[in-house]
């Protein structure tokens, strides 16, 4: 028979050991989380026309400058890829320096300063195609962070927290597009951020604005009318490595199946 | 609860209670879910705000103008329209309070990044004019005969 005293001391019992799932369950509050979706506002994304890139890597130039990654180090946030496809079948890929200085030879650049000379009449095909973070919507990069230092805004730009950063690299490992690196004066990771600082402000990336061909446009994905939008809903456009789920929003218009 | 199967639960509750006292004084205020929750948005909201202040150094050509409006007219009617001023005379920075002049690359290298001659059909590379800089007057500037602001004059004027 059950006293009034052990009725009452387990009721308070059961009710404190449901509370404590129930506080749990508080943190990870998913209405909460859906809440703060914030679906209004710009979702920034990129338009690589690779068909008007001439490879003068004015680009990588303004964007080292602009964000101020150590001019000489042999690392970028974006840079220019040359492929030469030739009549046997071979495809030559190179990117000295990142095409900071452009493509000064006509060889391609097989490392050790060494070049590979082809000849004009083998050449089937040969283009360029810019390359940057793709500011991914489901980043790989963000999910393998251990302290939460690299993390996505509500307009859809990763980045990097270089006061929460510990430098372990995981990022620069889980990117499947390798546009991480480590940064070689702040000592923790660093990327392409879509030039946040700027295009926050109503102005084009750097990287945009030095393009004189208009290969490269920045754009919001959530205004219907922006040009940028337009031509990614309607034309036929294409994204890097998209079997990796990874859902890319940088978009290439002329991508040829070498690059993929 | 004076049983040695309850001391460890003890230790372990203690743990836990040093943990969170910690973790309180750590963790900046401002540092939790974004906008684009746990998975994606797990971070310190201030560091936004520190990426947004990022000093804009290339100020384009509309802030070029308000001086050099000539300069800026002349290169607009040009082929030579859609190139950006900064991408010869670097970046604006603080200009004209600092640095006072910009420094211009007049370099054959700036030249060669478009106009070296590289054979690449289905790019519009290949339909750029172009010269071999090997052969093509080495050791000459080419703003000695070709004038960059619009490339149709020819000659340098200094």
């Amino acid at each position: 028979m059950i006293s009034r005293r052990s009725f009452c001391k387990k009721s308070l019992l059961i009710a404190g050991g449901l509370a404590i799932p129930l506080s749990c369950l508080e943190l990870f509050d998913p209405k909460r989380l859906l809440a703060e979706k914030d679906e209004k506002g710009p979702r920034w994304v990129f338009l690589v026309d690779t068909r008007k890139c001439v490879g003068c890597g004015f680009c990588v130039k303004g964007c080292k400058v602009e964000n101020e990654v150590p001019y000489d180090a042999n690392v970028t946030r974006t840079w220019v890829e040359r492929y030469v496809v030739t009549k046997d079948g071979k495809t030559h890929i190179d990117s000295p320096k990142g095409a900071r200085d452009g493509f000064p030879n006509k060889g391609i650049d097989i490392g050790h300063g060494k070049l590979e000379e082809i000849r004009d009449e083998d050449i089937e095909k040969a283009f360029f195609v810019p390359k940057l973070c793709n500011q991914c919507d489901n980043p790989p990069c963000v999910q393998v962070c251990p302290v939460g230092a690299t993390y996505q805004t509500a307009d859809g730009v990763v980045l990097v927290d270089r006061n929460w950063c510990i430098g372990c690299g995981y990022c620069i490992m889980g990117c499947p597009y390798g546009v991480r690196f480590f940064h070689p004066v702040f000592h923790v990771a660093e990327k392409c951020n879509f030039c946040y600082h700027r295009i926050t402000k109503g102005m084009q990336t750097a990287c945009v604005d030095s393009c004189a061909f208009g290969a490269r446009r920045v754009g919001n994905l959530r205004d219907p009318e922006d040009p940028v939008t337009k031509i990614i809903m309607t034309e036929r456009v294409n994204v890097l490595k998209e079997e990796y789920g990874t859902k890319p929003q940088v978009f290439y218009l002329g991508l040829s199946k070498e690059v993929k | 609860m004076k049983s040695h199967v309850w001391r460890p639960l003890v230790v372990v509750l203690a743990v836990i209670a040093v943990v969170l006292v910690a973790r309180k004084f750590l963790v900046p205020a401002d540092f939790g879910i974004g906008a684009r929750g746990y998975m994606y948005g797990w971070h310190r909201a201030g560091n936004e705000q520190q990426w947004k202040e990022v000093k804009v150094k290339y100020k384009t050509a509309a802030f070029c103008k308000d001086c050099h409006r000539d300069k800026y007219d002349e290169i607009k009617e040009s082929p030579h329209r859609n190139i950006n001023c900064e991408n010869c005379h670097g970046p604006a920075l603080n200009h004209p309070d600092d640095p006072k002049s910009l420094t211009i690359d007049r370099s054959r290298e700036l030249c060669a990044r478009c106009h070296t001659r590289l054979p690449y059909p289905n790019s519009s590379r290949g339909a750029m004019k172009g010269i071999d800089p090997k052969s093509h007057n080495v050791g000459l500037d080419c703003v000695t005969c070709h004038w960059p602001h619009d490339p149709r004059k020819e000659g340098h004027k200094r």
